[in-house]
């Protein structure tokens, strides 16, 4: 081949190298084929924390104590010691449930269980997996190098780092489904979904709890609705509650591809500190580019034999120009 | 002789000793940090800002600082323009310190930095992790400028059968040393498109990243050569040399007036120009940004400009910053992980950014005086 030639092939390699290749867009994965999740229902959750401290409980992780009040668990946000934490919405005198203005309202935050997750995408080592059949999400802890990506990746702050311990590790709510604990493997629910006294957290299949969702975000406020607590595919009980004014938005249905744990809310979720977030998952991006670009090396390669040409090329002209 | 020399003289002078000091107080919190009490205890680093000044700074914008060797080897042995030839070997032995120093700053950044080797473990590889393919580059590339630069150390060790060796691979190395830059230069960019909706809009550009990151890349790469150039000049008592500088001068209008223009288009075609105007902190900051990148364009393409000495180091210190600030602005200032998080860098923390530094300046210092670096004509 003419010198030309390998150089425009070297350029060319380079340049779609840099993403000016033809780009073969992933979509956003799709719900895994049994995939489990919760509902949280924020006009239920009477901001009781039960469920933080089962939480702490099945994940044996030390409750964290604020002015030495001990009753419940008193943690702020999470961290390496907490997977799970109720948080507080307040606005002007904050006197009244569930409204936007003058009002309070409680949020759950916890691992989302993304159905198209960003940590996993992004873990170098394969330490954050997605189960192919709950969707459920895993940290294994053992093949971590702490470069910490999942965290600046996942779109809600979820992975935490143990920073102030010489040998910390990243902790994340699992479903209570990690090794060693096995909730729902073993037919049980998750710790949060059993304690919860109004049922605002509710544990079952994500088809059946988007089904509940939209359905409460259907009904007519002021109307009465009869509660389900537990699993939702066998509820332990319900009670009757007069239905509040839903905001029309499942959170989780669609956002960044959708999530297995997903928020029903009286208030816009952004007050509810939840990010700006479209339908198209990051990760999916980030890997159709990045995939366009190394076509699975081959382009690296074309590029690189190139490269070599036309390095030897050029070293050799100098060689027989007499370099100074 | 290759013409190279060692530039001799007084190892132990002033300025190795404030180096010296600034090294000692970093290892004091490096021991903290390793041995005793962990990261937290001497990094501000928290659940929302996961990554400081160690990333961003260490590894983001260090390693394009770092990439002179890289610049010139593309200018030199890709383009055939063999006069610059001279200036390679030192160019080779500031990449190599640089990377040097983005390593060593991942290590004291990673959190679970005694089972590092996992991530060299193929088992454990996920191939759609852009921060796989930036580990194993960077790694793979500091062994390549290692060996790039071993010449230097053979030739004064009079090793010239291993010298011969190496020089009959070397084309092979310097095509490497080519390739990998472009890979985990433009994945670096690739980073921020993972990091969604926490990345400013303005800088937010998704499929642009890896474009936008492999240019700033190089033009930083340049601009230290052209700083390069200029040190070896002094450093032998003599004026640079003119020609040189107008060559390189040349890719680097090139490379300014391209990331000028892509870097606007791309606002246009994502409707986000009128956020350049809004007057909050991520305007400004892109105003400035952006004036970082015109000051060195106007310069450079004015003839009388760009042959005073005086102008040009301007020219090449603005493009530091602006790269600088690009990678900054974009990783750390406006980043916003969302309600309840800040960050600013602790005293320990920047003190051990400092003291990789100084690390690296000695090392530089001490190996320019001992080995043939610089040519007494580039
Ligand atoms: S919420 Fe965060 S940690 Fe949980 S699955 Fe999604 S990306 Fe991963
Ligand atoms: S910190 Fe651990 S789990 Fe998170 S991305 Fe890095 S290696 Fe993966
Ligand atoms: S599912 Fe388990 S680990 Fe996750 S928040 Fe609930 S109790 Fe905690």
């Amino acid at each position: 081949m003419k010198r030309r030639d390998f150089l425009k092939a070297t350029l060319g390699g380079t340049a779609a190298l840099v993403g000016a290749g033809n780009v073969e867009a992933r979509p956003n994965l799709e719900p895994a084929t049994e995939a489990v999740g919760m509902l949280y229902d924020s006009t239920l959750c009477v901001g009781c924390k039960a469920c933080v401290s089962k939480c702490k409980e099945v994940n044996d992780m030390p409750p964290v104590i604020e002015n030495g009040e001990n009753a419940w668990d008193s943690a702020r946000d999470l961290s390496g010691d907490t997977l799970n934490v109720i948080k507080v919405y307040r606005d002007g005198a904050a006197a009244v449930k569930d409204a936007e203005i003058d009002g309070f309202a409680f949020e759950k935050r916890s691992c989302m269980h993304c159905v198209d997750p960003g940590c996993v995408s992004v873990c170098p080592v394969t330490a954050m997996r997605r189960n192919p059949k709950t969707g459920i999400v895993t940290h294994h802890a053992e093949a971590c190098i702490g470069c910490r990506t999942c965290m600046v990746s996942c779109p809600y702050n979820v992975p935490q780092f143990q920073y102030n311990e010489l040998f910390g590790q990243i902790h994340k709510c699992q479903m209570c489904n990690q090794a060693g604990v096995e909730r729902i493997d073993k037919g049980q629910m998750t710790g949060c979904a059993e304690v919860c006294p109004t049922g605002a957290t509710l544990f079952g299949s994500r088809k059946l709890l988007l089904e509940e969702a939209k359905r409460r975000t259907a009904l007519k406020p002021g109307d009465s609705y009869n509660y389900p607590r537990g699993d939702i595919s066998k509820p332990e009980s319900y009670h009757e509650k007069e239905v509040p004014t839903y905001k029309p938005h499942v959170w989780g249905e669609k956002e960044a591809g959708g999530t297995n744990v997903m928020h029903i809310s009286s208030v816009a979720f952004d007050k509810l500190g939840m990010p700006p977030l479209g339908e198209r998952s990051a990760a999916s991006i980030a890997e159709s580019v990045q995939h366009s670009v190394y076509s699975f090396m081959a382009l690296p390669a074309l590029a690189l034999a190139g490269l070599t040409y036309v390095v030897r090329r050029n070293t050799n002209d100098e060689d027989e120009g007499g370099d100074a | 002789m290759s013409g190279h020399q060692a530039l001799g003289g007084r190892i132990l002078t002033k300025p190795f000793m404030v180096l010296m000091v600034i090294w000692l107080i970093g290892s004091f919190f490096g021991v903290q940090r390793f041995f005793m009490d962990g990261m937290g205890a001497v990094s501000n680093l928290n659940g929302g800002y996961a990554w400081g000044i160690w990333v961003v700074y260490d590894v983001v914008v260090g390693t394009a600082f770092a990439c002179g060797g890289y610049a010139l080897a593309i200018a030199v042995y890709v383009f055939n323009k063999g006069r610059y030839h001279p200036l390679v070997r030192s160019a080779v032995l500031a990449s190599l310190l640089g990377y040097a120093m983005g390593g060593f700053g991942a290590f004291f950044d990673m959190g679970r930095f005694w089972q590092f080797y996992e991530i060299f473990l193929p088992k454990n590889w996920n191939f759609n992790a852009v921060m796989l393919e930036v580990g194993l580059c960077v790694a793979i590339y500091i062994i390549v400028l290692f060996l790039e630069f071993a010449p230097a150390v053979l030739e004064r060790l009079g090793m010239r059968n291993a010298q011969n060796t190496l020089n009959k691979v070397l084309f092979f190395l310097i095509a490497l040393g080519v390739l990998l830059p472009t890979m985990h230069q433009s994945s670096l960019g690739s980073l921020l498109i993972t990091m969604g909706h926490k990345i400013h809009p303005l800088w937010q550009t998704m499929h642009f990243q890896p474009l936008l990151a492999l240019v700033t890349a190089l033009i930083m790469g340049f601009s230290i050569v052209v700083f390069e150039a200029s040190t070896s000049a002094v450093s032998f008592g003599r004026q640079p040399e003119s020609s040189l500088l107008s060559g390189l001068s040349k890719a680097v209008i090139g490379l300014l007036s391209f990331f000028l223009l892509v870097r606007v288009v791309i606002l246009l075609l994502q409707g986000k120009l009128g956020l350049i105007f809004a007057g909050d902190l991520g305007s400004l900051l892109f105003l400035f940004e952006m004036a970082l990148f015109i000051i060195p364009l106007v310069i450079l393409l004015s003839p009388a400009r760009r042959s005073r000495g005086s102008q040009l180091l301007i020219a090449a210190v603005s493009m530091l910053f602006a790269g600088a600030m690009y990678r900054f602005n974009a990783f750390l200032i406006t980043y916003d992980p969302g309600p309840g998080y800040s960050y600013f860098p602790s005293t320990p923390e920047i003190m051990i950014t400092l003291s990789i530094i100084a690390l690296e300046l000695m090392i530089y210092l001490v190996l320019v005086k001992t080995l043939p670096v610089l040519h007494s004509e580039a």
